[in-house]
């Protein structure tokens, strides 16, 4: 059942919507992202430049838009998703041909004093993408392999673009998200059984090939996947972000060393201590205590969506929750296994800690459309 | 695409399923994810927490002051100067090439120092101070501090380094420090780990060698935080060390230095040494060298310059040097023979200028001989028949254990470098060394302190203290090792006959107080000062029958490296002993001529409180002194409070 069909009268209209948002998600939010400033300011060395005062505004920003997009009608948003995604796949060409290349090969475009990274954008727009997609199929097709190709190729196409570019942890991660919305509207499960058994395929024969004539991979990069297994294999080398993030985890023991006491992230020994690595340095300073609250915090804000998504009855709204759940899960998920030595080192930030404007931005929009879900659903 | 509501109602829980399959899965993950930093944070946390330390503290060594080196009043010999330098810091600096250039603008910069600190910048991390020039004035530094503004990076400082303001005075003695080298650290067993430390400088030779551990003192540490590319971030707290103890010598520096100025540039030494004690009041060498520049590291001319020296400036002569002692000597023979109840005082020895002994004839240095003579004529005309025949009635046992009673042969155990056994021969000596009998020909040859005799200033010195004052007395170079004396120690009598000292002790008044005595020209002229000594003159080379015959050849007609050694020992007042002296001038020709003169200068410095007065020399000489006391090149009184200042 479609938006058209349900009662619009009983949606709240003009300026009485704010009182129908999820405040509590906006005070998770707050209180995540207040997080962040205090580990911005503190590896700083206790300054608000050049880290913490740009992100504060950037964050304020991001709360006004968020509200701005709230009051955007859902059934509006629907509409725009196929427009979104086209834009947002356009970007990612225009980047390939004419953008500028960064530190680990992020693209990125200048609009104006914005700095915008299109793959970031695109992890949300995809997910729209797929949500009005399957609002609009017949659920009875959901299954057919015609219709499961079209979704395949919607998520194929971006990720291919940001492979290429290469940013692997993004692409995993477009991959991902949309495998959940997927999953999510019902595609039956030995699609995703079979590719479970591909992947698994793959991986084994990545490393019973290895040596042999019909090796896959270059021995360069074979050795990356050695790194990771085993650090300590090259600890001055690629391995010693690695080791140097264990250590600034480990090391904060219980409760911490103290806000501002981080040995690791004031002497620089840690790689990155304010992007993607800047979970170390909270579990350094605020131990095991500080760690597993922010997790919690990203858990409540997870389950927000997804709850809402269940208590939705929209078939878009209650997609759209899910692949936005799914995805801010996969952002912690990659960046936490990441920096505690259970994935390989691929450069995704940590939502609202990680410094950076695009990533903040473009997660401000995926919540302001959260927020136009509760606010537009049906009751 | 209208749809049944009982469709929707069952997508939607579908939907929902997956939902909560998905939260079960994420919240599972996240469990894992806790599990994994409870692991780490909380099982394995004092590992992490140790490495951590490891990574970020670092103990350094902070070196301690050196002690200084004093003269018996205190004077400073070796201190430890400030050394204001420059450095740059590249990371502080930004166009290194523009500030350099405006650097040497400020202060004079060679291109050499400039090449050198840009090669030391490539290799060093940026925020490595590198030393852009040292040794400079404070002008300079204070140029370089009001100039700062046009200078970033750029900052003076100021160092400890050794330095000797005396120069060369006791180059010798004190001699100097020098960086620590590869062979340095394999002679140690278990090396400080000070000496690790770059720049870090130990004594070389000398006092600061052999004294080394005394003035050295011990190491503090301190514990620094640093950061990932090992730049300091602040101190954690460090422990002070203790500074070198601070060595008082008994040389008197003034004395020294006008020991120095008198022999020259001869090459020579000369021993004062107090006899009631062993104090050494002056240890000089000539000529000298600069040992400041050993610290700071010597080029390559100025080393060959002191190398190719042929009067080798950098040998210490009066301890290293061994001599034949040649007629001073000849107390020794005497004393052996009187001791051995073979002659008395009044024995008398014929001398018709030679002695004819196996076949092969022994000469006196005087042609016509002496006549008859006993044991006071024998030492004052210096005859040498005489002694060598009451040698041969004594023994050259007899001759060698008196010597080694009066300290030669006898290594004196001083903290100097090289210090020289010298050599005083018997039976054995010969059979061990030469695997060859002794014969009577090198009885006689010893007996006038030529043949296998050899024995330094140093050894000179300590046998006329020993006969001067009947005591045993052993020279003594540190008074005090920091606050704490160094106790003299007990003295043993030498259990020589007193009248046998005494006849010898007259005889070297004789010597150069009587008319005819050898020294005779050398005498002091004030009563109470009255000197004895003993004149030698050593050869170097062999004068054949021939030579002989034809008269032999005048020094002054000799290339120097084949004239005669001047030797002369002495010692003042010969009433009551308190210096003796001794004094060597290698290739100087006779003793009586060269070396007497020096001697008595040397003794009377010691004995007056400044320039010996004139009154204390013979009329006839005072105009001549005085010319060339006011010739000498002394040093200026003081060494300046700034200058000798520890910081």
């Amino acid at each position: 059942m479609s938006f058209l069909e349900y009662q619009i009268k009983t949606v709240p209209g003009g300026i009485r919507k704010i009182l129908y948002l999820n405040w509590g998600l906006v005070l998770l939010l707050v209180a995540v992202a207040s997080m962040g400033f205090l580990m911005l300011y503190s590896v700083a060395g206790g300054s608000l430049q050049p880290w913490a005062e740009p992100q504060m505004k950037r964050f304020a920003a991001g709360l006004l838009l968020m509200f701005a997009i709230a009051m955007v009608p859902i059934w509006f948003i629907r509409n725009m998703a196929g427009v979104a995604y086209g834009i947002s796949v356009l970007l990612l060409l225009a980047v390939e041909f004419f953008g500028e290349v960064g530190m680990g090969a992020q693209r990125w475009i200048d609009i104006g004093p914005l700095r915008l990274q299109p793959s970031e954008l695109m992890k949300i727009t995809l997910v729209m993408m797929l949500a009005a997609y399957y609002d609009w199929l017949d659920t009875r097709k959901t299954s057919r392999p015609l219709w499961v190709l079209i979704p395949v190729a919607l998520i194929a196409v971006p990720t291919a673009l940001v492979l290429i570019q290469p940013n692997l942890g993004t692409a995993l991660m477009l991959l991902m998200g949309g495998a959940a919305v997927m999953f999510a509207a019902g595609v039956s499960l030995w699609y995703f059984g079979a590719v479970a058994a591909l992947g698994a395929g793959a991986i084994a024969s990545l490393f019973t090939l290895r040596d042999t004539p019909w090796q896959f991979l270059h021995d360069y990069q074979y050795r990356r996947i050695d790194t990771f297994l085993d650090p300590t294999t090259d600890p001055l080398g690629a391995g010693y972000n690695i080791i140097q993030a264990q250590i600034a985890l480990g090391s904060g023991g219980w409760s911490g060393k103290g806000f501002m006491q981080g040995t690791q992230s004031r002497l620089n020994f840690l790689p990155e201590k304010h992007t993607d690595f800047i979970f170390t340095t909270l579990a350094e300073e605020f131990g095991f205590i500080g760690a597993f609250s922010l997790m919690l915090l990203y858990g409540l804000i997870i389950f927000f969506c997804l709850a809402s998504a269940i208590q939705s009855k929209d078939r878009f709204s209650q997609l759209l929750l899910i692949g936005i759940g799914c995805t801010f899960f996969f952002y912690l998920a990659v960046n936490l296994s990441m920096v505690m030595g259970m994935a390989p080192v691929v450069g995704v930030p940590l939502p609202f800690l990680s410094y950076g404007g695009s990533v903040m931005l473009v997660l401000m929009v995926a919540f302001g459309v959260v927020q136009s879900a509760h606010v537009h659903r049906p009751r | 695409m209208r749809r049944t509501a009982r469709d929707t109602e069952a997508n939607a829980r579908k939907v929902s399923r997956r939902a909560l399959f998905l939260g079960g899965a994420q919240a599972a993950f996240i469990a894992v994810l806790g599990a994994r930093m409870r692991y780490m944070q909380v099982e394995e946390a004092d590992k992490y927490r140790l490495l951590a330390e490891e990574n970020r503290i670092n103990i350094r060594l902070i070196p301690p002051a050196r002690g200084l080196i004093l003269d018996r009043g205190g004077r400073l010999i070796a201190g430890n100067q400030q050394n204001y330098r420059v450095v740059i810091t590249r990371e502080e600096t930004g166009d290194v090439e523009t500030v350099l250039a405006k650097l040497a603008e400020v202060i004079p910069l060679t291109p050499e120092m400039l090449d050198r600190t840009r090669k030391e910048m490539d290799r060093r991390s940026a925020f490595v101070p590198i030393v852009v020039a040292d040794w400079l004035r404070w002008d300079d530094l204070a140029a370089v501090a009001v100039n700062a503004p046009a200078l970033p990076g750029v900052n003076p400082e100021v160092g400890l380094s050794r330095r000797y303001p005396l120069v060369g005075d006791f180059a010798h003695v004190v001699g100097y420090v020098g960086p620590v080298s590869d062979a340095d650290l394999a002679e140690l067993e278990d090396p400080d780990p000070l000496l690790q430390i770059p720049k870090f400088q130990i004594g070389k030779i000398g006092v600061e060698r052999w004294m080394e551990t005394d003035l050295r003192g011990r190491s503090g540490t301190k514990r620094i935080e640093v950061n990932s590319v090992g730049r300091v971030m602040r101190e954690l707290d460090r422990q002070e060390g203790v500074a070198g103890a601070d060595i008082r010598l008994t040389i008197d520096a003034d004395v020294q230095n006008f020991v120095q100025a008198r022999l020259g540039e001869e090459s020579a030494a000369a021993v004062v040494m107090d006899v009631a004690n062993g104090d050494l009041i002056a240890v000089a060498s000539a000529p000298s060298f600069d040992p400041n520049l050993f610290v700071r590291g010597i080029s390559q001319t100025d080393y060959s310059a002191l190398i190719e020296n042929d009067h080798r400036p950098l040998a210490n002569k009066s301890v290293q040097g061994a001599y034949p002692p040649g007629s001073t000597f000849k107390m020794v023979t005497a004393l052996a023979a009187l001791e051995a109840g073979a002659v008395t005082e009044q024995t008398t020895v014929h001398c018709p200028g030679y002695l004819e002994f196996g076949g092969r004839r022994f000469h006196c240095w005087k042609h016509g001989g002496h006549g008859t003579v006993a044991l006071e004529e024998a030492l004052k005309s210096s005859c040498d028949v005489y002694f060598y025949d009451i040698a041969q009635r004594a023994g050259i046992d007899r001759i060698a254990e008196m010597g080694r009673r009066l300290g030669l042969g006898v290594r004196h155990d001083l903290p100097m470098s090289a210090i020289s056994e010298g050599v005083m021969p018997d039976k054995a000596w010969k059979r061990d060394r030469h695997k060859a009998e002794w014969r009577i020909g090198d009885t006689i040859n010893a007996s006038i302190g030529q043949g296998y005799v050899l024995a330094s200033p140093l050894q000179l010195a300590v046998m006329t203290a020993r006969i001067a004052s009947g005591n045993a007395v052993s020279p003594r170079l540190v008074r005090a090792i920091g606050d704490r004396e160094v106790p003299v120690g007990t003295i043993p009598p030498l259990g020589i006959a007193p009248q046998h000292l005494r006849a010898v002790q007259g005889a070297m008044v004789a010597v150069m107080n009587a008319q005819g005595g050898t020294a005779w020209a050398s005498r002091i002229a004030d009563e109470a000062m009255l000197f004895a000594g003993k004149t030698g003159t050593s050869q170097v080379r062999n004068i054949s029958a021939s030579e002989r015959a034809s008269g032999v050849i005048k020094n002054e007609q000799l290339p120097w490296n084949r004239r005669d050694h001047a030797l002369f020992v002495g010692y003042a007042p010969a009433t009551a002993p308190r210096y003796a002296v001794s004094v060597v001038v290698e290739h100087g020709g006779g003793g009586s001529a060269v070396a007497a003169p020096i001697a008595r200068d040397a003794i009377l410095r010691a004995l007056s409180d400044g320039l010996p007065p004139l009154s204390a020399y013979p009329a006839n000489q005072r105009t001549t002194i005085e010319t060339q006391q006011k010739n000498m090149k002394l040093r200026k009184p003081e060494p300046t409070a700034a200058e000798s200042s520890r910081a």
